[in-house]
């Protein structure tokens, strides 16, 4: 990163110098935990819920002084089948979306400069396009091609938020990649097909975990998609399942929140273990 | 000698890609051109005749009323929550730059709604806002601001400020960590030149910070803006552009004209005019990408 290189002599040398922790610092972080606090209100909120006791009416208890799981019940009895198609979908999506966008991003590493921006240049027009406008037209082409309520049209569809993404990320790290180490496989006598098999690809993984994270965040929270390509049938993601129960179970706040929490559990995950990528995706992608 | 010999074979690697590019983001550009200049409702598209019909489907949409309406919901939905998600995003960035402890912990907590699947976010605050027992309104009874509850997504100006403000909440987290790493990018010896010289807090965030970060802070805007253009989920799920179409933006309405009356042609009008915001706006960022100054982000 290049943040460390621009702060100073020493590590931490510009730290010490502006504010020194401790007294002073102190009260910034109780000031911040009360922000944060406000901030991730509706998050304890969801949670809170999510444990009332189900049956009647759900009141709105500060606490969930007897925790009770019936909510996540009825949740995984009705909406089990939508994780497991979510799921479905955006591993799917993972793997179209690196499996386009890796070639693709070693392949710009070795054009011009001038074509390189040019090419990227269009890559970021496309994230441009409204996802409604890419829906209208998906649906006739579909429903020709029988790709309605199908897991490939959502994958094929999905992707189109990830391929983009990737590509801009992975070229971001690829070009990073020293020459050399190129140059030499290439003495060695591998093909090009082999140089990106073998050394780029494998010094890419933290780049390809990276953008496929991503990738299975943004088609895991894909809504437009799912409602409008996916109109019937067994094929429904959780996140038209949370919609759904919106529309029918709005008695059963405790149902409708454990389902949420559900579809919460991979942005949990991620900020959990992998945060320092999901860090470095928000500032790579941002990043040039 | 040896590079020339090999762009061929970097074409091949960005082929794949490319093609899937032009068909599943380009070809959806020009078949949606096309949608709008037909006539493509229920009928026509199960018999696949659907007559060209130039210019009619633009006029019958732009001169309705609720194209006025969505495209005003649209405007303020957009510059206010552009507005607030920087301006609190920004204070919240200036706020952890200061070192303290816990700070990188907090802050990566701070992500967290940004994180989360739109749906969700969407459901949580339908429940936070439920007027009879929802908590909002329950602190507010509490307070005794109110001893009615506040109709918040049934009212139809409390509507729009609702989504507006529920907005904000999904998007700080993401411009918080852009502005944060502008303000990260600012060597510290300028501040403390700054300090030296007898700068206090508020002359260094104008004459120093402000400076800085405006090529950032100028991206921030444009992408807020072209993002928040198109967004239709988020209002679906809170109030499905209700009531009475108080909440309906360009976006919303377009779902609404294509998927629910399956006037397709219809909904491509929108299509078109969301288009061409977009483009204004990306045209703009392009500008300034090439100016030099700025970033292009692609979250």
């Amino acid at each position: 990163m290049r943040r460390g290189e621009k702060r100073g002599p020493g590590p931490g040398a510009g730290r010490g110098a502006r504010r020194a922790p401790g007294r002073r610092g102190l009260p910034s972080t109780v000031v911040g935990i009360v922000l944060l606090a406000v901030m991730l209100f509706p998050v304890y909120w969801m949670v809170n819920t999510s444990l009332q006791p189900a049956g009647g009416i759900v009141r709105g208890d500060w606490f969930p002084a007897a925790p009770d799981l019936g909510g996540y019940a009825t949740a995984l009895r009705d909406q089990g089948g939508h994780l497991v198609t979510s799921l479905v979908v955006s591993l799917g999506s993972v793997a179209l979306s690196l499996g386009l966008a890796a070639p693709a991003a070693y392949g710009l590493t070795l054009l011009r400069a001038r074509r390189i921006r040019l090419v990227l240049l269009g890559v970021l027009v496309t994230q441009m396009v409204p996802g409604i406008v890419v829906a209208d037209t998906l649906y006739g082409a579909y429903a020709e091609l029988g790709l309605l309520n199908s897991s490939p049209g959502l994958v094929l569809a999905d992707s189109t938020a990830g391929v983009p993404f990737a590509i801009v990320v992975l070229h971001t790290f690829m070009r990073t990649i020293p020459r050399e180490i190129v140059e030499a496989a290439r003495m060695d006598g591998a093909g090009r097909l082999r140089v990106f098999r073998s050394v780029v690809l494998p010094l890419s993984v933290n780049a390809l975990v990276t953008a496929g994270v991503f990738t299975f965040l943004f088609t895991w929270g894909d809504f437009l998609f799912a409602l409008t390509l996916t109109t019937s049938g067994p094929v429904r993601p959780i996140t038209l399942g949370v919609y759904d129960y919106l529309g029918a179970h709005t008695g059963q706040w405790n149902a409708v929140m454990a389902t949420a929490v559900l579809a919460s559990v991979p942005a949990a995950l991620l900020l959990v273990v992998a945060q320092r990528f999901v860090t470095s995706g928000a500032t790579r992608g941002a990043d040039r | 000698m040896r590079r020339a010999r090999e762009r061929p074979a970097a074409w091949l690697f960005v082929l794949p890609a490319a093609a899937y590019l032009l068909l599943f983001l380009g070809c959806p550009l020009v078949q949606n051109l096309v949608m709008s200049l037909r006539r493509y409702d229920a009928t026509g598209f199960a018999t696949g005749d659907a007559p060209f019909t130039g210019l009619r489907n633009h006029a019958a949409v732009l001169s309705s009323t609720l194209f006025s309406e969505a495209a005003v919901n649209t405007a303020l939905f957009t510059a206010g929550s552009v507005l607030g998600q920087f301006t609190i995003g920004l204070a919240l960035a200036l706020f952890f730059q200061r070192r303290f402890p816990l700070a990188g912990p907090l802050r990566a907590l701070l992500l967290l709604p940004w994180l989360l699947p739109l749906v969700v976010s969407g459901a949580i605050w339908r429940w936070m806002l439920d007027p009879d027992t929802g908590p909002v309104n329950a602190l507010l009874r509490g307070l005794h601001l109110t001893s009615s509850g506040i109709p918040w997504l049934t009212g139809p100006t409390e509507a729009l400020v609702s989504v507006i403000v529920v907005n904000i909440w999904v998007g700080v987290p993401f411009t918080t960590a852009l502005l944060y790493g502008g303000l990260q990018d600012i060597p510290p010896h300028l501040y403390e030149a700054a300090r030296l010289d007898g700068a206090g807090p508020v002359r260094i965030l104008r004459h120093l910070t402000w400076p800085l970060l405006r090529p950032v802070a100028r991206v921030v805007v444009l992408l807020g803006v072209v993002y928040t253009v198109k967004t239709a989920d988020l209002i679906l799920v809170l109030t499905g552009g209700g009531p009475a179409g108080a909440t309906q933006t360009l976006a919303t309405r377009a779902y609404e004209l294509s998927f629910q009356r399956y006037e397709f042609g219809y909904g491509a009008v929108l299509g078109n005019v969301l288009i061409a915001v977009s483009t204004l706006f990306a045209l703009l960022h392009l500008r300034r990408l090439r100016a030099g100054g700025g970033r292009a982000v692609s979250a």
